[in-house]
């Protein structure tokens, strides 16, 4: 029922009935005035439950919005803003919210208790994956996923700051007011949809004029200071280290697939003031979980905020004077108050309704609301029908921040409950009621102190002004658990109650770790955020100590659930893994090339022609293409490091376990590099282009790692070393040009004919293709004469059209990847397959490269026994020799008479192709003393594939192995 | 978590490839036997206090940086260049 007739109303749905509400508020405030009770059922008994809280901290009433791949589950109605068409469903409920079938749970609850699934689901074990789990995966949980990729958009922010003011209530306004004031730049964030805090409820006065008044004012100040950020709908999930805050901004305004939902902020603060208020906790008592059990402070909200009315004959039940508060606005608001309900023995309260004192509620009844309480005063029970019950356990500041770097709260008896612990966050302060400063005049007092330290520390020069305000005290008298029959629910979203944390102390899990385990209090979303202290309390009791020698949880972020979608924002898709795409990537893609990736770059496979039906068909013919005439490349994404200074070669010997100090310009030499622990790195060619200028390639996967392990060994090993290096990967466009008529095609291109005496085997240096500089290297990773050509990447999509065009006039064309780890295999060179991390330069028979005259990385640490064993595994190539050709890589090898297990295991297979030069398949490989055993017949299994074959151990170097082709 | 680079200034933890522990600058000579190389390569000690480790700002300046923090408390006490350090 609404107190009065809002002006613009909208229409949304829940469960599909049409329900009026104004933008903006809570759909839980629209339910309400809807006169609807019964929102959500439990998680685990699919108890009815109804609306409990008017903020982020709702146990009760979750909810699903929206549907198919937009569907976004477990949403608190108290937080999600009504909008026109929005959809909205009740979760973990079928067929209908009002008649669960899962409800027989409750009926089944003696047998449902703590402990339950550990101790029925135990044997036999192999039940528990097929049978037990998902019975009670579908039984217990709340909303339910989609099963779509997610549709939704999120985004992801950084901010930056002097001082970040977390929560906006009457400290965090008065925070903001000082230090704004000042000059600081501050972030003011609040998890509302508008500023203000408890003022936005409450009947009192500032400075003389109703509080609403005084925030709109302080508002407006703050809007006018261009140093004062103000961040609405933004939750301040975490602390992190130097100064870090994870923020949760809910995007404002109806959703739309077009707009983002959440928005996830890093933000970095100087400091931090934490004013983040405090959460009502509940009390006790027998099926205290009704729909119509509510927070006595979320009553005033929807009263007071909202102008709605949660019943019309309410009882309020409290144990301090906090609670009296409702009692006196619903009276005012001419809502029935059934009575003032107060465990206290001596109260003072007066007002147009019945005054209990010394008395608790006992029993409540209504199955799917609430019809009535039991009252229990001096031992006599009388029964009292309401609507609605207002609760109110007392208040637990809003610590939660403070302990997420191992802060632990300390216990203040005088309010009964956990205040922070001072400097639990480097950097961070806190003021006002989550400091356990409840009165208003003490949070406008502290915030104002709070940010004139902080501003003074910035070296600005704050004024102190602070208002006058409420300074009515807070009295309280601890109330945690009724005694009594029936359950009397504690985490309410967990459906943990009293009983089950008795039963935890009762089994000896009396640590509070070890219940929280136990029973699973505060493992809901919610993380126990109102239900904590009180199953604290209980274990205390239950155990015989007081609360501070019980201890607390430890809470962790986020405060409120965050979506992995907004922490995950930008990186899903192509923003997880963005294209690279060389200069010849849209010439490959229109040949037809299928595209295959290469760490981020995408190269093409091979290039089918018409006719062809099988990539095998295609790639043979480009094989010969090299083999035969001539073949072009792409190779820009090998890595490239630009190598300069007088050192620039000193550099080279440190890093490469062979010598490149006596390489002469002009001049392309073979390189290997090694971890320090003396296994294979990486391995290459480096041009020397000047006396003082380098030019190294590495692998393409290992681009990055080079690069980083050679500004390691020239800062960190050789700072003495005067050279400067930089990756020019993507600044050149670089083919290889190979095959016996790559010279040929060359010369039709260059500015300048090439002749043998310049251009020999190894050989580099500059060239010019139609007047543009380019440079040439003659290396070869097929075999062949071959050359690769470097232009800057503007030319590269030109010159590779211009190469191509060149080849194909020359009997030859475009080969890809395929094509090219046939060539490299017939040869034997290694690539990463072989060189995977765990091989030395022994076991692909180039130790004999590591120089001895000069240190370097990996030298000392490879001439160790063990990594020079003969028992090692060694590179050999193999060829089949048995009834069936099939080679594939990644297959063990064993004796002939041995069988295929593990323990047998003479090598495996690294690297396998046809090779249509050789007619005959073939593979690399790493055998136990392979050097030795050329000739050998052994078996290939492949276990996953289900392959075996008879293969000859041979060379690894397959064709041409006195390299005259390349050289010639 | 936040590094000041000691060429860029403050910069998110993102931005820094972590290597590990800082006795990497200590490169024994070759021949300084095999204890010390094993020490060198594969012993670490796991402080709960303070500690030197390498950070490389790769997506930065390119620099290699000795952080001294603390593994309790996350404090960084102090960043320098490991160009710069005496040894
Ligand atoms: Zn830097």
């Amino acid at each position: 029922m609404r107190l009065q007739e809002p002006e613009d109303t909208v229409s949304f749905t829940f469960d599909g009935q049409s329900i009026r509400g104004v933008p903006g508020e809570p759909v839980a405030a629209a339910l309400m005035a809807a006169g609807v009770k019964l929102v959500a059922r439990s998680f685990k008994y699919h108890r009815p439950r109804g609306i409990m809280s008017a903020g982020s901290e709702e146990q009760n009433a979750l909810v699903t919005v929206g549907r198919g791949a937009q569907a976004e589950p477990n949403v608190r109605a108290t937080v999600l803003e009504v909008s026109a068409g929005l959809e909205v469903f009740s979760q973990n409920a079928w067929p209908s919210l009002k008649y669960d079938v899962m409800a027989v749970n409750d009926l089944m609850a003696p047998f449902l208790g703590a402990g339950f699934y550990y101790k029925t689901f135990m044997w036999p074990k192999a039940f528990w994956e097929k049978l037990y789990e998902p019975i009670i995966r579908r039984a217990a949980g709340l909303g339910g996923l989609s099963g779509q990729p997610n549709a939704d958009r999120y985004e992801k922010a950084f901010a930056f700051c002097d001082v970040l003011i977390i929560g906006g209530g009457p400290a965090g306004l008065m925070a903001a007011l000082t230090a704004g004031r000042a000059g600081a730049d501050i972030i003011l964030a609040d998890e509302d949809t508008a500023m203000g805090g408890r003022l936005l409820r409450e009947v009192e006065d500032i400075d003389g004029q109703p509080a609403a008044d005084w925030v709109e004012e302080a508002l407006v100040e703050l809007r006018a200071l261009p140093n004062v950020r103000l961040m609405t709908r933004t939750t301040v999930t975490g602390a992190y280290d130097q100064g870090t805050y994870g923020a949760l901004e809910r995007i404002a305004g109806p959703r739309h697939i077009d707009k983002p939902l959440e928005c996830f902020w890093r933000v970095v603060a100087k400091r931090a003031i934490l004013s983040a208020g405090a959460l009502e906790r509940p009390i006790a008592f027998p099926d205290n979980d009704r729909p119509g059990v509510m927070m006595a402070s979320a009553v005033r909200s929807y009263v007071n905020r909202w102008g709605v009315a949660p019943g019309k004959t309410v009882a309020v039940f409290g144990n301090n004077d906090d609670a009296h508060r409702t009692a006196h606005d619903l009276a005012a608001a001419g809502i029935t108050v059934a009575a003032l309900i107060d465990s206290r023995p001596d109260i003072q309260a007066e007002g147009d309704f019945e005054v209990l004192s010394n008395a608790t509620v006992t029993a409540t009844k209504g199955r799917h609301a609430l019809e009535g309480i039991t009252v229990t005063q001096d031992g006599e029970a009388r029964e009292i029908p309401v609507d609605c019950l207002a609760i109110s356990g007392g208040w637990n500041p809003t610590v939660h921040l403070t302990c997420h770097m191992n802060g632990r709260p300390t216990w203040r008896e005088d309010i009964a409950s956990f205040v922070p612990t001072p400097d639990s966050i480097p950097g961070m302060v806190t003021a006002g009621a989550c400091n356990g400063a409840f009165t208003t005049a003490a949070c406008l007092k502290e915030g104002a102190e709070a940010a004139a330290d902080v501003a003074r520390g910035l070296g600005l020069k704050p004024k102190v002004t602070v208002p006058a305000a409420d300074e009515r005290a807070y009295k309280i008298a601890p109330l945690w658990a009724m005694p009594g029959k029936g359950r009397k629910w504690i985490d309410f979203q967990n459906d943990v109650h009293v009983k089950d944390i008795n039963l935890a102390a009762q089994e000896n899990f009396r640590s509070v770790e070890h219940m929280k385990r136990y029973t699973t209090q505060g493992m809901a979303p919610d993380q126990g955020k109102s239900s904590n202290v009180v199953a604290l309390a209980v274990l205390a009791d239950a155990t015989g100590r007081g609360i501070p020698e019980t201890g607390t949880t430890t809470f962790r972020p986020p405060f409120v659930p965050v979506s992995i979608a907004a922490m995950g924002a930008g990186s899903q898709g192509k923003g997880f893994a963005p294209e690279r795409l060389t200069t010849s990537h849209h010439a490959s893609v229109a040949r037809g090339a299928p595209m295959i990736e290469a760490g981020l770059w995408y190269r093409p496979s091979y290039f089918p022609q018409q006719g062809e039906t099988y990539w095998r068909q295609s790639c043979d013919r480009e094989v010969g293409y090299v083999r035969n005439a001539v073949g072009v490349c792409d190779v820009s994404t090998l890595g490239k490091i630009d190598i300069q200074g007088p050192d620039a070669a000193a550099l080279l010997d440190f890093v490469y376990v062979n010598m490149f100090s006596t390489l002469k310009q002009g001049r392309v030499r073979y390189g290997l590099m090694l971890r320090e622990d003396g296994h294979v790195m990486d391995d290459g060619t480096t041009a020397r282009l000047g006396p003082e200028h380098f030019v190294m390639t590495t692998t393409t996967a290992a681009a990055g790692q080079v690069m980083r392990h050679l500004e390691f060994a020239l800062q960190v090993l050789r700072p003495d070393l005067d050279a400067r290096i930089a990756s020019v990967t993507e600044q050149w466009a670089q083919f290889a040009v190979a095959g016996p008529r790559s010279r040929a095609l060359l010369n039709a291109v260059l500015d300048a004919r090439l002749t043998d005496a310049d251009w020999p085997f190894m050989a580099c240096g500059d060239v010019a293709v139609a007047g543009v500089a380019g440079r040439l290297f003659r290396i070869s990773f097929s075999g062949e004469h071959a050359y690769e050509l470097a232009v800057p990447a503007r030319y590269g999509a030109s010159l590779f059209r211009l190469l191509t065009a060149q080849a194909e006039t020359l009997g030859g064309g475009a080969y890809g990847m395929e094509a090219l780890n046939v060539l490299r295999i017939e040869k034997g060179f290694i690539t990463h397959a072989e060189i995977h991390g765990r091989v030395t330069a022994f076991d692909i028979g180039m130790d004999r490269m590591i120089s001895r005259k000069k240190d370097c990385i990996g030298q000392t640490a490879a001439a160790r026994s063990g990594l020079m064993s003969e028992e090692r595994e060694q590179l050999v190539g193999l060829k089949p020799v048995g009834a069936v050709k099939q080679l594939t890589a990644g297959a063990y090898l064993f004796e002939p008479g041995a069988a295929a297990e593990r323990i047998n295991s003479q090598g495996y297979t690294t690297s396998e192709a046809y090779s249509p030069t050789l007619k005959t398949g073939l593979a690399l490989g790493f055998l136990k003393r392979g050097r030795a055993r050329h000739g050998e017949v052994i078996r290939m299994v492949d276990h996953l594939r289900e392959i075996e074959a008879k293969v000859e151990v041979c060379d690894p170097v397959f064709f041409d192995p006195d390299g005259g082709r390349a050289r010639g | 978590m936040r590094i000041t680079c000691p060429n860029c200034g403050e910069r998110d933890r993102r931005e820094f490839y972590y290597q590990g522990d800082a006795v990497a600058l200590a490169r024994p000579a070759s021949d300084a036997g095999p204890q010390a190389w094993d020490d060198y390569l594969h012993n670490r000690e796991n402080p709960a206090g303070d500690t030197q480790d390498l950070w490389f700002h790769e997506a930065g300046c390119g620099a290699w940086i000795v952080v001294s923090r603390n593994t309790v408390t996350h404090a960084i006490d102090s960043t320098t260049l490991a160009a710069t350090v005496k040894r």
